[in-house]
C-alpha cells in the first residue's frame, strides 16, 4: 500500500471548513480589511507634505498593526490543534487511520495557513484595491505592499508553528490558551520593551549595535518589522527610530531567514514531541 | 502454517506501566484470523489499555505486540492501519459536522470511494439522519455512526471497545447482526465488554482480565471446565412427589432448591451422564428435565472472586 499524498489535503480541508463554519475566516477578513482601510485613510493625511506614496505609508502602519494582530490570530487558530483533539477524544480515532503523525500537523498547518492567506489577500488586498481606485501609488509602493502581505503571511506561519508546539507540550486546553497568550506577550510586547530599556541604559552604551541588531533579528516579530521597514525601498526613512541596519542591500534576507527558521524549528519540535506521545 | 502467520494478533509477555502503576502485567495471548475474541474484566482491569497496545496507540513497557505480524507502534505500520477498524469507548466526533461529512472525511482518509459512505450509512440505519449535525445525534445514533466508521473498507481486524454500553435492545441486535455479517467475510473481531450475557453468544474465545493479568483464556466451555462450576439442572416431577425424589437424590448430588413439583440440582460437569442415567431410572415421576451450563456471568464472577495467584 502506498501512502496517499492527498491525505494532507483531506486534513487541511477539514481545518478550512472548520474555519469557515465557526466564522474565523469571515471575521479575520473583516478585521484585517477594516483596519487596513482605516489606517490607510488616517495615514494618507500627511502624505502631501513629505511626498511619499500612500501605499508606502500604508505599509508602515499595516506592518505595525500586523505585528501585533497576526501573531494573536495565528496563535488562536493553532493552540488548540493537537491538545484540543486529544482532550476531545477525536485524536484517538484519527491515529488508528492510515495517517502519519507528521501528516496530521502538516495538514493542519496547511489548512490554517490557507485561512491566513485568504484573510490577508482579501483583507489587505481589498484595502489595496480601494486605495488604487481612490488615489495614487507608484510601482515601488506596490512592491512594498505585496512584500508586506507575503511577510505578514510568513509571520502568521511562525506563530502557527509556535502554537502547534504549545499544543503538543501541554495536557490541557486551558493551559494552552494561557501559554499562547504568554508567548504572544513575551515575543510581541515585552521583548521590545526589554530592547528599548537596554538602549536607554547608559544612553545606548550598554549593548553594541551588532548585538542589538542580532537580538532584533532573533525575534520573529521584530524580524518582520525589520523586513518591512528597512528591507525594501523607500519605506525605511519614514521610520528612523528603528533604522538600525546600515547595510540596506542585504537586510531583507536576514529577517526572512530568521522567520523561516521560526517556522521550521517549532514545527520539527512539534513533530518530534507528537511522535513520542502515547494515548 | 506456523503460529505466527496464523495469528491476527499476538502478545508476548506484554507489560504496560504508567509511572509506578502496572496496568498490563505480563500478558501472553493470540487471536486467530477470523476469530471473535472477547476481553472481559472489571473497570480498570486494563482492557482499554490492551486495545490501545494492539492499535499501536501506546507502546508496551516490556514484551512484544504483533498485529498481522508487525509492530503496530512502528512508523512503518501506518499503511497497515488501512486494514484496521476501531470503535473507541463512547466515541467522540467533531460535533459541527454532519453524519455524512464525518463519514466522508474518514472514508477519504482510507482512500475509499464515495459510494462506500452512503452504503455504510444505510447499513447502520442512519441514511435519514445523514444531513444532520452530530451534536443533534442521540447516544445510539453516535454509536451507530461510530460503527459505520469502524467498518469502512471492510477491515481485516475490527476493535470494538464496549460497543453496546448504553444502547437499547434493538440497536444492540442490529449491532451484532452487522458484526456477524462482517465476520462472515473473514474479519477478525476483538470486543471488550461488560455485557456478558449478550457477548457470550458472539465469542469464539474469551479472555478474562483482572488487575492487568490474564486469568483465563478459551472458549466458554473451556472456561466452564476450568472453574468446574456445576451444571444447573431442573427436574419437573409429578405434583407432590418432589420431596420424595429429592430425598433419593440427596445422597449423590447437591440439591439447590425444592418446590412442590420441581427440584433444582447442582451437577458437576463430570457427573452429568451418571445423573442422567439415574434420573431415567426414576421412571414416570420425572416429567421434564432442563440443564443449563454455567453462563459467562457466573464464570466471570468466579474468576473475579478468586484470590490472586
Amino acid at each position: 500500500m502506498i501512502r496517499r499524498p492527498q491525505t494532507i489535503f483531506i486534513l487541511a480541508a477539514r481545518e478550512i471548513r472548520d474555519g469557515l463554519r465557526n466564522r474565523w475566516v469571515a471575521s479575520t477578513i473583516l478585521l484585517l480589511g477594516l483596519l487596513a482601510l482605516a489606517l490607510s485613510y488616517l495615514g494618507s493625511a500627511p502624505t502631501g507634505e513629505i511626498k511619499v506614496g500612500a501605499l508606502e505609508v500604508s505599509v508602515v502602519s499595516l506592518t505595525s498593526l500586523s505585528m501585533y494582530l497576526l501573531p494573536l490570530i495565528a496563535l488562536m487558530l493553532s493552540f488548540d490543534a493537537l491538545v484540543g483533539e486529544f482532550e476531545h477524544g477525536t485524536m484517538l480515532l484519527l491515529l488508528t487511520y492510515p495517517v502519519a503523525r507528521w501528516q496530521i500537523i502538516f495538514g493542519k498547518f496547511l489548512g490554517h495557513a490557507t485561512i491566513l492567506l485568504v484573510a490577508i489577500v482579501v483583507g489587505y488586498g481589498g484595502a489595496l484595491g480601494v486605495l488604487i481606485l481612490t488615489g495614487d501609488g507608484d510601482a515601488t509602493g506596490w512592491q512594498n505592499y505585496f512584500a508586506m502581505m507575503a511577510s505578514t503571511l510568513l509571520l502568521g506561519c511562525v506563530f502557527l508553528s509556535i502554537g502547534y508546539l504549545i499544543s503538543s507540550l501541554v495536557r490541557e486546553r486551558a493551559v494552552a490558551v494561557g501559554a499562547a497568550i504568554g508567548i504572544w506577550l513575551l515575543l510581541v510586547v515585552l521583548y521590545d520593551l526589554g530592547l528599548l530599556s537596554m538602549l536607554m541604559i547608559n544612553e545606548g552604551e550598554f549593548i553594541s549595535e551588532g548585538l542589538f541588531s542580532a537580538l532584533m533579528l532573533a525575534n520573529p516579530a521584530d524580524a518582520y518589522r525589520l523586513f518591512n521597514f528597512t528591507g525594501f525601498g523607500e519605506v525605511g526613512h519614514l521610520v528612523g527610530v528603528i533604522d538600525v541596519d546600515a547595510d540596506g542591500q542585504s537586510s531583507w534576507l536576514a529577517p526572512l531567514v530568521s522567520m523561516g527558521l521560526w517556522v521550521i524549528i517549532p514545527f520539527l519540535l512539534t513533530t518530534a514531541r507528537f511522535h513520542q506521545r502515547e494515548l | 502454517m506456523s503460529m505466527t502467520t496464523d495469528s491476527a494478533i499476538e502478545l508476548r509477555a506484554v507489560e504496560k506501566c504508567y509511572g509506578k502503576a502496572v496496568v498490563v502485567d505480563g500478558i501472553d495471548l493470540q487471536v486467530h484470523r477470523g476469530e471473535c475474541f472477547v476481553l472481559v474484566g472489571h473497570n480498570g482491569a486494563g482492557k482499554t489499555t490492551l486495545m490501545k497496545l494492539m492499535l499501536g496507540l501506546a507502546r508496551p513497557s516490556a514484551g512484544k505486540v504483533l498485529i498481522l505480524g508487525k509492530d503496530p507502534a512502528s512508523r512503518s505500520f501506518v499503511d497497515q492501519r488501512q486494514a484496521l477498524g476501531f470503535l473507541p469507548e463512547s466515541a467522540s466526533f467533531y460535533p459541527h459536522m454532519t453524519g455524512l461529512e464525518l463519514l466522508g472525511y474518514y472514508a477519504r482518509l482510507k482512500g475509499l470511494p464515495d459510494t462506500e459512505i452512503g452504503q455504510r450509512l444505510q447499513q447502520v440505519g442512519l441514511h435519514e439522519a445523514a444531513e444532520r449535525r452530530l451534536n443533534t445525534y442521540s447516544k445510539g445514533m453516535r454509536q451507530r455512526l461510530g460503527l459505520a466508521q469502524a467498518i469502512l473498507g471492510t477491515p481485516q481486524l475490527l476493535f470494538l471497545d464496549e460497543p453496546t454500553t448504553g444502547l437499547d435492545p434493538i440497536v444492540r441486535r442490529d449491532f451484532y447482526q452487522i458484526i456477524s455479517d462482517l465476520r462472515a467475510s473473514g474479519t477478525t473481531v476483538v470486543i471488550s465488554s461488560h455485557a456478558l450475557n449478550e457477548i457470550e453468544a458472539q465469542a469464539d474465545r474469551i479472555a478474562v482480565i483482572k488487575h492487568g493479568k490474564l486469568m483465563a483464556c478459551g472458549s466458554l466451555e473451556d472456561l466452564g471446565k476450568q472453574v468446574s462450576l456445576p451444571i444447573r439442572t431442573r427436574l419437573e416431577v409429578t405434583m407432590g412427589s418432589a420431596a420424595r425424589v429429592a430425598e433419593q437424590l440427596a445422597a449423590r448430588i447437591q440439591i439447590d432448591r425444592v418446590n412442590e413439583h420441581s427440584i433444582d440440582l447442582l451437577c458437576p460437569e463430570d457427573e452429568k451422564m451418571s445423573l442422567l442415567r439415574h434420573i431415567t431410572d426414576l421412571g414416570e415421576i420425572v416429567q421434564d428435565i432442563s440443564m443449563t451450563a454455567p453462563r459467562l456471568n457466573e464464570i466471570y464472577l468466579h474468576f473475579m472472586d478468586e484470590e490472586q495467584p
